[in-house]
C-alpha cells in the first residue's frame, strides 16, 4: 500500500468504547469520540478530568485497555511511526531537551520528519522573535512554548494535537498559540484538536466540543449545536415559591420567591409551554455561554475552572 | 480594506453576529463603500483570532442580506445593490425593530417625539446622505 495516501479516507480521530483504568481509579469510562477532517476540535473539562490520557491514547503513548482508538485508521500503538509522522504533539509540560540550543533543537526534530520545512521554521523563528543561538534551559516559559510549538507545525502535520496549549502563559504567548491553530484549519483539510480549561479560547477557536467530567464524555457536539440548544430563562411567578421550580431540561436553575432563572437544554417553546401552565411570565434572558453550560453540567464552580492558570 | 472589527466572547451575542452588526454598520456610515473589499476568510480569522468558519458564516449571511457579495477570483466585496428582499420582508424586518425600541422608550419614559427626535440626530451623525433615497414603490 501506498504510505502517503494510507488512511487518506478516514477520519483524523475515532475512538470507540475507550476505558482506561489506572490501579483502581478509573480515568476514562466508555469515550466515544470522532474528530472530522478540517475541523478544530476542543477538548474541555476541569484539571484531572482525563483530557490529557486520552490525547496520550492518541499518540500511542498509552495502550487502550478497552475499546479502539484509531488516528486516521490506524491504530497508534501498533504503528507508532505511522500515526505520529501525521500528527504535530504539543504536550502539556511542553518536554524539551534543555540542554540544546534552538537551532540544535530545529535540527534535531528535522530528521524524525522528512516533510519538515525548513523555510517554514526559520519563518515561524522569526514570527516568533526566537534566537536560534539561545538554549532551550535559559528560555522563558513562553518562549518555550512557542518553540515547542515550531516543532510541532514545520511539518505540517495533518493532524495538530494540543495539549493546554495556553496554560499558564500570557495573553501574548496565547496569541501566538491561537494563532497557529487558525492558520492551521485554514490549510485545507487539516485538523486540530486541543484540550483547554480556558472556555473563552475554546468559543473563539472551537468548531466542536466534547466536554469530559471524571472520565466520561457528558456532552459533544457542534459549537453552534451547543449554543442553540441551551437557554438562560427567567420566570415570575404570580406568587412566591417554596421551592425551585421544576422545567424540562434544566441543568440549574437560581432564584427565590416569585423570580427564578434556569439554564435549561431543551427547546425554548417547551420551555414556555410549562411555564404557561404553571401561570407565570417567561422572560429569556442571555444567550448563555460555554462557560455558563460547562459549569450547569458538570455542576463545578468556576473557581475550579481557574485552578493552574 | 481598512476594516477594525472588535470581537468580545465577553459578549453574549454570538460572534458571527457581532461581525455582521459590525459590518452593516459601516456599510451604514459609509466607512465601507459599495465596491470595497472585504478581507479574505482567513486573514479575518487570524486577525481577530477566531475560527474561520465563523467569518465564513458572517460573510455568507451577509451575502443572503445582500450587502456583501462574493465572485469567483474577485473576492468578497460590499454590494453595489440595496437588499435583495421585497419590500413587504424590508418593512416587517424594520417594523420589529421599531416595536422593540418603542417599548424600550416607554420603558425609559421617553416619548415617540423624543424618538423620532433621536432618530434624526443619529441619522445626521452617520452622516449618510446617499441612503434610503425611495427605493419603495
Amino acid at each position: 500500500m501506498n504510505d502517503s495516501s494510507y488512511g487518506y479516507r478516514e477520519q483524523p480521530i475515532e475512538v470507540k468504547g475507550l476505558t482506561r483504568k489506572f490501579g483502581r481509579k478509573t480515568a476514562l469510562k466508555n469515550i466515544d469520540l470522532t474528530v472530522s477532517r478540517g475541523r478544530v476540535f476542543g477538548l474541555v473539562g476541569e484539571n484531572g478530568a482525563g483530557k490529557t490520557t486520552l490525547i496520550k491514547h492518541l499518540m500511542g503513548l498509552l495502550k487502550a485497555q478497552q475499546g479502539e482508538v484509531r488516528v486516521f485508521g490506524i491504530d497508534p500503538v501498533k504503528d507508532p511511526v505511522g500515526v505520529l509522522s501525521r500528527i504535530g504533539y504539543l504536550s502539556e509540560d511542553r518536554d524539551l531537551p534543555h540542554w540544546m540550543r534552538i537551532d540544535e533543537l530545529m535540527n534535531y526534530t528535522r530528521a524524525f520528519y522528512p516533510d519538515w520545512d525548513v523555510s517554514y521554521a526559520q519563518e515561524l523563528l522569526n514570527i516568533f522573535r526566537l534566537d536560534p543561538s539561545a538554549k532551550v534551559k535559559q528560555l522563558s516559559r513562553g518562549q518555550k512554548a512557542r518553540a515547542a510549538l515550531i516543532t510541532a507545525l514545520a511539518y505540517r502535520p495533518p493532524l495538530l494535537l494540543l495539549d493546554e496549549p495556553s496554560s499558564g502563559l500570557d495573553p501574548v504567548v496565547r496569541r501566538d498559540i491561537l494563532g497557529a491553530i487558525i492558520r492551521t484549519v485554514a490549510d485545507e483539510g487539516r485538523t486540530v484538536l486541543f484540550s483547554s480549561h480556558l472556555l473563552e479560547e475554546v468559543e473563539r477557536v472551537a468548531d466542536d466540543v466534547a466536554m469530559i467530567h471524571e472520565g466520561k464524555v457528558v456532552m459533544c457536539a457542534s459549537l453552534e449545536e451547543i449554543k442553540d440548544s441551551h437557554h438562560f430563562v427567567t420566570l415570575r411567578f404570580p406568587d412566591s415559591l417554596p421551592e425551585q421550580p421544576q422545567l424540562p431540561g434544566a441543568l440549574s436553575i437560581e432564584g427565590k420567591g416569585q423570580e427564578w432563572t434556569a439554564l435549561c437544554n431543551s427547546k425554548l417553546e417547551e420551555v414556555c409551554e410549562r411555564a404557561t401552565a404553571m401561570g407565570c411570565e417567561v422572560f429569556e434572558d442571555r444567550p448563555p455561554t460555554l462557560e455558563d453550560i460547562f459549569v450547569a453540567r458538570v455542576g463545578v464552580d468556576r473557581a475550579s475552572l481557574r485552578e493552574g492558570e | 480594506m481598512p476594516m477594525r472589527l472588535h470581537i468580545s466572547t465577553k459578549d453574549p451575542v454570538p460572534i458571527y453576529q457581532q461581525i455582521i452588526t459590525q459590518i452593516k454598520h459601516m456599510v451604514a456610515s459609509g466607512r465601507l463603500r459599495p465596491g470595497d473589499e472585504a478581507p479574505p476568510i482567513r486573514v479575518l480569522a487570524e486577525q481577530l483570532l477566531i475560527n474561520p468558519n465563523t467569518v465564513a458564516r458572517a460573510y455568507r449571511e451577509l451575502e443572503s442580506a445582500g450587502i456583501l457579495t462574493s465572485r469567483q477570483g474577485s473576492g468578497t466585496r460590499v454590494s453595489v445593490k440595496g437588499s435583495p428582499l421585497g419590500y413587504t420582508k424590508r418593512l416587517r424586518v424594520l417594523t420589529e425593530r421599531v416595536e422593540g425600541l418603542l417599548v424600550e422608550a416607554d420603558h425609559l419614559d421617553f416619548t415617540v417625539e423624543d424618538v423620532i427626535e433621536l432618530i434624526r440626530e443619529q441619522n445626521k451623525s452617520l452622516g449618510a446622505t446617499e441612503r434610503g433615497k425611495g427605493k419603495n414603490e
